[in-house]
């Protein structure tokens, strides 16, 4: 990688000039900065999602998960309250639990020499802790007290666990801003959630470029053409796009207003004078869920979090780094313990809207690509964001890279960059 | 369930996989009955009974329609799948039709020459016959691994 001239005191190239509309290349480029990521970012004062607390159904059910490139183990424990720790054994560091999900009866126990902790994360059992016949063991100072993974802090949202490292994160509901508080809670509140698929699409690009994909409402109409093609939009959306809390939250919204809600739903929306036309509509035959006429609803909340509603297909997306240049994305598609069979069909059809092989999104996971490869010869160089303007504020119009700037805004103060 | 069964199934998946390999997407839709279910999903997501697939069709014009979307709508870097199918496993014969099984590797070859293992795993199917043919009733692609690289665009 060619090095920037002009470095600053960390060894990282300063930011260039132009405020919130000029990123550098080399942010999606260097270790140095990944590293730092990992420190201020996903252990920093940031909540990130861990996973659904319908995945913890009952005492000792645990799911691992990520927080940045840590592995994470959340369970639920005796008491009905739910833990999260590092899943690393503070013994020689060896992941303590190999399994996606499942139950641990008492808690987890290290494979390689035996190490055990309660449901907490708390260690309470070392393998020969006195030796042999009296002979090795663990010296009299040894505490087990004093060798623990460490321990995240915990808040559940509307079914949504999250977590932070950090003593400093203030509580989850002030940190996200109400306005997302209730874009969370009109497609989650309330409601049973079942887990209708789950999947991993890797990324062949650094985890920001995904993120800003999704924040970019600009790009919507012009890379998926699935519903031009087929001329399936032919109404006037309402809609905007909302940034919160620190910038780094937004909501991207189309709405319809009351009566053409019910025309779109009676008529199926599907009307079309174009050459192409769907041999089999019924994917698009949606129910009237959400009272509110939003029939689109993209919610991030900072760094990695992802809530879909496209009509009725429901999701969360985990966006997990890997490396500077390699991302996996953790898709897991919703539905609700009330769905009528119908409405189960719906969502199921739906699904094919989105994730690897979505009509309207499989273009995202190969675009972030095609810019880690364009920039690959030009760390210096600068990606430009003016559409909509310098600022990172809600507006109405979705032509506009706001929620971009949101994104670098939040994130700059967390690097010092 | 004989080996007149057995040749039909293994001479319609090699005829499958050749409509893929070699960019006749086109018919691909008719490799299956109407109605039919077709759906990609995974090991895991098998297992544990998931409902949605990574691509789910219930009848043909759906799965028209994704070569439709394909041609003229999606895009995506030009790359082409190499099918290796196994031989089938019969597995039983009823009212329903035939069932089998039979274990593929797919090769995703890309623009600049990458050639990689995109995806293995097994066809759970659901065969009729019409004539001298059989066609899929039902076929679940049940993958081995959880992770798509980058993108899913041609047909499994």
């Amino acid at each position: 990688m060619t090095m920037p001239s002009a470095l600053t005191g960390s060894g990282m190239p300063a930011w260039p000039e132009g405020g919130l509309t000029r990123v550098p290349f080399w942010v999606f480029q260097r270790d140095d900065v990944y590293a730092r990521e990992q420190e201020r970012v996903f252990q920093g004062a940031a909540w990130h999602y861990l996973c659904l607390e319908a995945d913890l159904p009952e005492a000792g059910s645990f799911r691992t998960t990520f927080v940045g490139d840590a592995p994470a183990v959340v369970v639920r424990d005796n008491d009905g309250a739910i833990c999260a720790f590092e899943n690393r054994c503070a013994h020689r560091g060896a992941l303590l639990c190999l399994d996606d999900d499942g139950k641990a009866k008492q808690g987890f126990t290290c494979v390689y020499h035996g190490w055990s902790y309660d449901l907490k994360g708390n260690l309470n059992g070392v393998a020969f802790l006195k030796g042999m016949k009296g002979k090795g063991g663990m010296p009299d100072t040894f505490k087990m007290s004093d060798h623990n993974p460490r321990k995240l802090r915990i808040a559940s949202l509307h079914g949504l666990v999250y977590g932070t490292f950090s003593d400093a994160t203030p509580p989850l509901a002030d940190w996200l801003g109400q306005p997302i508080v209730d874009g969370i809670a009109r497609v989650l509140e309330g409601r049973k959630h079942v887990v209708l698929a789950r999947y991993v699409q890797a990324l062949p690009n650094n985890w920001k470029l995904y993120v800003e994909n999704v924040k970019d409402s600009y790009h919507a109409s012009i890379l998926h053409l699935f519903f031009t093609t087929f001329e399936l939009n032919r109404l006037n959306y309402k809609g905007g796009l909302v940034v919160e809390g620190g910038g780094g939250h937004h909501i991207s919204y189309n709405q319809l207003d009351r009566a053409q809600l019910d025309a779109a739903y009676s008529q199926q929306n599907l009307r079309s004078d174009s050459d192409y036309k769907l041999k089999d509509p019924s994917m698009l035959q949606g129910f009237n869920e959400f009272p509110d006429g939003i029939t689109l609803q993209i919610l991030t909340t900072f760094p990695t979090f992802v809530l879909q509603q496209i009509q009725n297909a429901i999701a969360v997306r985990q966006v997990v780094p890997r490396s500077a240049e390699k991302t996996d994305l953790h898709w897991t598609i919703l539905g609700f313990e009330d769905d009528t069979p119908e409405q189960r069909m719906v969502r199921i059809k739906q699904a094919n809207l989105v994730g690897a092989a979505g009509f309207i999104s499989m273009e995202d996971g190969c675009v972030g690509g095609f810019v880690q490869r364009g920039v690959a010869g030009a760390p210096d160089m600068n990606a430009v964001l003016e559409m909509g303007g310098a600022l990172a504020q809600s507006s109405e119009s979705r032509v506009s890279e706001a929620g971009l700037r949101g994104f670098w805004q939040q994130y700059r103060t967390l690097m010092g960059l | 369930m004989n080996m007149d069964m057995f040749h039909k199934v293994t001479r319609a998946q090699a005829e499958y996989a050749r409509a893929i390999d070699n960019d006749r997407l086109e018919q691909w839709p008719d490799f299956f009955a109407d109605p039919c279910l077709y759906r990609v999903t995974t090991a895991n997501n098998h297992a544990k009974g998931y409902e949605a697939g990574i691509i789910f069709a219930n009848s043909k014009g759906m799965l028209t329609d994704r070569i439709t979307a394909l041609r003229e709508a999606n895009i995506y870097e030009r790359h082409t799948y190499r099918h290796i199918i196994g031989a089938p496993c019969l597995l039983s014969q009823g009212e329903e039709g035939l069932r089998s099984e039979t274990a593929f590797l797919v090769v995703r070859i890309m623009r600049d020459g990458a050639s990689e293992v995109f995806a293995t795993g097994r066809y759970l199917d659901l065969w009729r016959a019409y004539g001298d043919e059989v066609k899929l009733t039902e076929r679940i692609v049940v993958c081995d691994s959880s992770r798509v690289d980058t993108l899913m665009a041609l047909p499994l």
